[in-house]
């Protein structure tokens, strides 16, 4: 996806896990940055189609990088929060929907 | 900081951190928020970093950008700099100046004795389709990435679009060493016609214009394709893009990428300034809404000023001198400074705010946004709930007059995101179909929180602040 | 942005004494003018209704539309009853159903006391001749809602009640209205009335327009039509907040209220929870504004992270308030004028009138072009507080 213009002059790496897989990342970049940087993309399945989002503005208006992190309950904006040794990202998953209300015709 | 600041600023971007030192130096006590890590708001992001060599080469970002590092220098010098809140979002502003934020989790109100909005801009979305497929983003969220991270998309990927930031990243990748990929402009035929008449104005700015057209010329003796009057952009892929196709001339194009990056110009950031609510109009030039501000940049509320971008695009020079003119008039307002020292200390920076605005006019009439009437019905418009064009269209013959009545049917603006992606586009949408100016159709009314807070957040915060002052009162 | 009025939308008067003018002019467009127009017109008059924003704008949009007849005000039952069959009957009535849920309503006791006064609930309404609220256990409340925190009790359960969608609803009807001929603007807000004749004139940013007949509709700006007309009235306004969270994964299915504690609470059918409860921020009736408070949206929060310990793993996405008003004795203004014929009074629903829409519409309907009802509006007497307002206690009332 992206690649790191100086990957010598950068500061240490630390290492985070994506779904479980361990990636080495530069420290003191944001989760975004560090997923693109891996090749990773897929950060939410939508709640209404299901179908896989990725990162968009990077700016912290779209949220489309919405992540769940180690054992927090909700989720973050990955392109505001920035990595952290041993920080654990899993994708938010869709939502179990509601079933179809008790039409009464 | 404990007791309430005299000026809370709202984004340390150029606007916030020139009213933040000018604040200072007038006697205020300043306190300055943002979400980002780092000063410098979107055109100066990670200023520090770059400039102390851990990012991009500076160089690489042009002359513009090493005024970076130096504002942010002389903000960091500055008494402000102790009132300075990083990685704190605001998500509350109200008519009394209650304002909330969070940071690591931990919420809190207060009430400030004035604010200023400075939270700038965003690219303007626009909506086309597979624009949700992984593997599309904007060419602000690459250019980003390359000031905060030192990175840079791999090929094959194109920027899309149309505006000043196309060409402005695309040299930035040139000076990079990034030569393999494509520019698809969609700038559409005559535009610098239309938008020749506005040319004495930004003559007088020349420098600005002429930065403009030496990126393009740069980045085409690059060697970098560049196809003009692109239309009909659609992004194609099974889960991620594959390939992106559109029309060139006469002739259907197709351009196998990994990454799209699309660009149609920036539009003001108003999730705060809407959910005050501030008092907004519409701004034909621009095509978007805006705080209504009088010369100094307050608001119909008392107390509540904004600058920079967020009050009508202007780009970074106009938003350090709309910072410091807020400033000002804090300072007089708050009874430290004369109005005639107000005056006296204005006259310059005004004389400065015009020159940076004169090239607006043809900037805004160039890069016009695409009407948004040939808005395909299967093209998502809210990218939150996946809501079509076709379903704000339905919604608006089944009786919804107004953006409000279309989030409630289709739930278009409801999501997390809260409408930054889609309000432009649902407020056009219903002007269009009504026959409406897009003021007379209205806006999203936006409610605090302006970003979602967890409940365990909520239940936890620490209202003393308020509070106390209450009493004291 | 403050709307203001869509001059744009509102056309021309009609011209008094037109021979084409309307027979009936309702004011306001919320849920109850809506259900007005409605019901007006399936009974063949012709209805002009004037919305001075957009149809909907306030309380009939902010509400958290739940459809309930459970711990009804004993005056209300019998109007809860007849309103219920019709929100069944939505979708015949209307050709919509404005997604009626029939869900159930729950109402919770947490403590020994409030199981008590529950028990003393049903033994009143049963006294009363209703069986629609049924006492059930904890092992059966927590069938009926397992999400529940532990330290709940059992509750009062009601089938058949529900919610639906606010605006949805309202539209239904309003466009069921105009479908039977009702002309409804936006944008039309009344500045003045007369009685001139046997005609009221009234006054707008658009024009004057006249009918015989004139239904005040206007919630919480109800009190200031009647007093157009010279009918002073108590009426405070509330703005009542509600929230709502991103969608979460199905954990619910009734509406839940608790008895100790301000909340209500549902999950609606896109996972969204829906949390009101009767906490309050600012309104100001001049702009239509409202201004939240988050010091008792903080209270809300705890409560419900206390009530569903699901919730504690939950974020806000939006907080907002609705205007409502409210009067000394927590029901709502319904009937004739005491003062006028041609004026019918629907207003200050006080936090629970959406289940009354569909009925009060018909009732109001029903007055003017039959001169009766048969459902018991008595209480609902528009000069029960005497004749001046400001010496009327409000103590015992929850606006208070
Ligand atoms: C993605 C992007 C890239 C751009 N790149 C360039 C460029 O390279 N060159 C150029 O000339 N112009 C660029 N622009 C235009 C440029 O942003 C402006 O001209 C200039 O930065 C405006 O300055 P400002 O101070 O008004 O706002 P900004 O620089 O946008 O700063 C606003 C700040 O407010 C913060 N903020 C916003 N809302 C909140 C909140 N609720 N809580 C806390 N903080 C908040 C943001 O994090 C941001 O740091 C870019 C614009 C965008 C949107
Ligand atoms: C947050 C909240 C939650 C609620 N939850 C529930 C619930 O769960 N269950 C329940 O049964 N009820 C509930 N309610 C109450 C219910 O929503 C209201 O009682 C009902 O919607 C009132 O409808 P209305 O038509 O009387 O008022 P509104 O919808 O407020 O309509 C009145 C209209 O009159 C218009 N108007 C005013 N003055 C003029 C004028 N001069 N000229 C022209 N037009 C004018 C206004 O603009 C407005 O649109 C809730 C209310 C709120 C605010």
């Amino acid at each position: 996806m992206f690649r790191t213009l100086r990957p010598a002059a950068q500061a240490e790496a630390v290492t985070i896990t994506y779904e479980g897989r361990p990636l080495s990342v530069p420290q003191g970049i944001s989760i975004a940055a560090a997923l693109l940087g891996a090749g990773e993309m897929v950060c939410k399945s939508m709640p209404t189609s299901g179908a896989d989002r990725a990162p968009y503005c990077l700016m912290g208006a779209c949220f489309d990088c919405q992540v769940l992190v180690d054992e927090q309950p909700t989720p973050v904006q990955a392109c505001l929060t920035p990595v952290r040794p041993g920080l654990a990202v899993r994708r938010v998953p869709r939502p179990t929907p509601v079933p179809e209300g008790v039409a009464h015709d | 900081m404990t007791s309430a600041p005299d000026l809370a600023i709202v984004g340390a971007g150029p606007a916030g951190l020139a009213a933040a030192i000018e604040g200072a130096r007038l006697g205020l006590a300043v306190a300055l928020y943002d979400e980002q890590p780092e000063p410098g708001g979107q055109i100066f992001r990670a200023a520090e970093s770059v400039a102390a060599g851990k990012g991009a080469p500076l160089a690489a970002f042009g002359a513009d950008y090493a005024e970076g590092p130096q504002l942010v220098a002389r903000f960091r010098a500055s008494p402000a700099a102790a009132g300075y809140m990083p990685r704190t979002t605001i998500w509350l502003l109200d008519r009394q100046r209650t304002l909330g934020h969070v940071q690591d989790g931990k919420a809190r109100m207060l009430r400030p004795k004035r604010v200023l909005i400075a939270t700038g801009a965003q690219e303007r979305p626009v909506p086309l389709p597979g624009w949700t497929t992984p593997g599309v983003m904007t060419v602000g969220a690459a250019q980003g990435l390359m000031k905060s991270a030192g990175q840079v998309p791999e090929p094959p990927f194109a920027l899309c679009g149309s505006g000043p930031l196309l060409y402005q990243f695309a040299a930035q990748l040139v000076a990079a060493g990034e030569r393999r990929f494509t520019v698809l402009d969609t700038t559409p035929k005559g535009r610098w016609a239309r938008a020749l008449p506005f040319l004495p104005g930004a003559l007088r700015d020349t420098d600005l214009l002429l930065k403009g057209l030496g990126l393009m010329q740069k980045v085409r003796m690059a060697g970098v394709p560049v196809l003009r009057h692109v239309r009909d952009v659609a992004v194609h892929g099974n889960g991620r893009v594959e390939h992106v196709t559109f029309r060139h001339g006469n002739h259907l194009g197709e351009l196998p990428v990994q990454l799209l990056l699309l660009h149609q110009g920036v539009v003001p950031n108003v999730s705060l300034s809407l959910s005050v609510p501030l008092r907004h109009v519409w701004d034909a030039a621009q095509r978007c809404f805006r705080p209504a501000l009088d010369a100094w940049g307050n608001s119909d509320v008392a107390g509540i000023a904004v600058a920079g971008d967020g009050g009508g695009i202007g780009g970074w020079q106009a938003a350090t001198a709309q910072g410091e003119l807020a400033a000002l008039e804090a300072a007089h307002a708050l009874g430290r400074i004369e109005r005639a020292e107000r005056d006296r200390q204005a006259a310059p920076i005004r004389a400065r705010l015009k020159t940076a605005l004169a090239a607006r006019g043809l900037i805004d009439t160039l890069y016009a946004p695409p009407p948004l009437a040939a808005l395909a019905d299967a093209t998502i418009v809210c990218r939150c709930e996946e809501v079509t064009a076709g379903q704000v269209r339905a919604a608006i013959a089944m009786g919804d007059t107004n953006p409000n009545a279309v989030k409630s049917r289709t739930r278009a603006g409801m999501g997390p995101c809260q409408g930054r992606m889609c309000g432009l586009t649902v407020s056009e949408l219903v002007a269009h179909a009504r026959g409406l100016p897009p003021d007379a159709a209205g806006t999203y009314r936006l409610r605090p929180p302006i970003k979602p807070l967890p409940v365990a957040v909520l239940a936890d915060l620490d209202t003393s602040a308020v509070e106390e002052e209450e009493d004291a009162t | 942005m403050s709307m203001p009025p869509n001059s744009a939308d509102a056309g021309t008067g009609s011209g008094t004494g037109s021979a084409t003018g309307p027979d009936v002019i309702v004011i306001g467009g919320g849920l109850h003018g809506c259900s007005a127009a409605f019901h007006i017109a399936s009974a063949g008059r012709k209805v002009l209704l004037l919305e001075r924003d957009v149809i909907a704008r306030h309380a009939s949009s902010a509400s958290a539309g739940g459809v309930r007849r459970l711990f009804r005000h004993p005056a209300e039952i019998p109007l809860t009853m007849a309103s219920l069959e019709l929100w069944h009957a939505m979708k015949d009535m209307l050709g919509d159903t404005g997604d009626f849920r029939p869900t159930g309503q729950l109402r919770v006791a947490e403590t020994e006391e409030e199981m008590a006064r529950l028990e003393a609930r049903v033994k009143l309404t049963r006294s009363m001749g209703y069986d629609h609220e049924v006492l059930v256990d904890r092992k059966r409340m927590f069938e009926i809602a397992p999400a529940l925190g532990p330290q709940c009790l059992g509750a009062i359960h009601v089938e058949r009640d529900g919610y639906a969608f606010p605006y949805k609803s309202t539209l239904a009807f309003r466009n069921a209205a105009a479908k039977l001929g009702a002309d409804i603007r936006e944008g039309v807000g009344v500045r003045g009335i007369v009685r001139d004749g046997g005609r009221w004139k009234v006054d707008t940013n658009a024009g004057e327009f006249a009918a015989p007949v004139l239904v005040n509709a206007a919630g919480a700006w109800g009190a200031r039509i009647a007093e157009m007309v010279g009918e002073r009235v108590p009426l405070k306004a509330l703005a009542l907040m509600m929230m709502v969270s991103a969608r979460m994964p199905h954990f619910l299915d009734p509406t839940v209220g608790t008895l100790g504690r301000q909340m209500s609470f549902k999950q609606m059918q896109s996972g969204a929870v829906v949390v009101g409860g009767g906490h309050r921020g600012t309104p100001d009736l001049d702009t239509g504004i409202t201004q939240l408070d988050f010091r008792k949206l903080k209270t809300s929060a705890d409560t419900i992270g206390g009530v569903f310990p699901i919730m504690r793993k939950a974020e806000i996405v939006r907080a907002w308030a609705g205007i409502e008003g409210c009067t000394p004795d927590d029901i709502p203004y319904i009937g004739p004028s005491r003062t006028h014929d041609g004026l019918y009074h629907s207003f200050g629903f006080c936090g629970h009138g959406f289940q009354l829409g569909p009925i009060v519409g018909s009732i109001t309907a029903e007055l003017i072009t039959k001169g009766r009802t048969n459902l018991p509006i008595e209480p609902f007497r528009i000069d029960r507080f005497g004749p001046d307002p400001d010496a009327v206690s409000w103590e015992a009332s929850r606006a208070a």
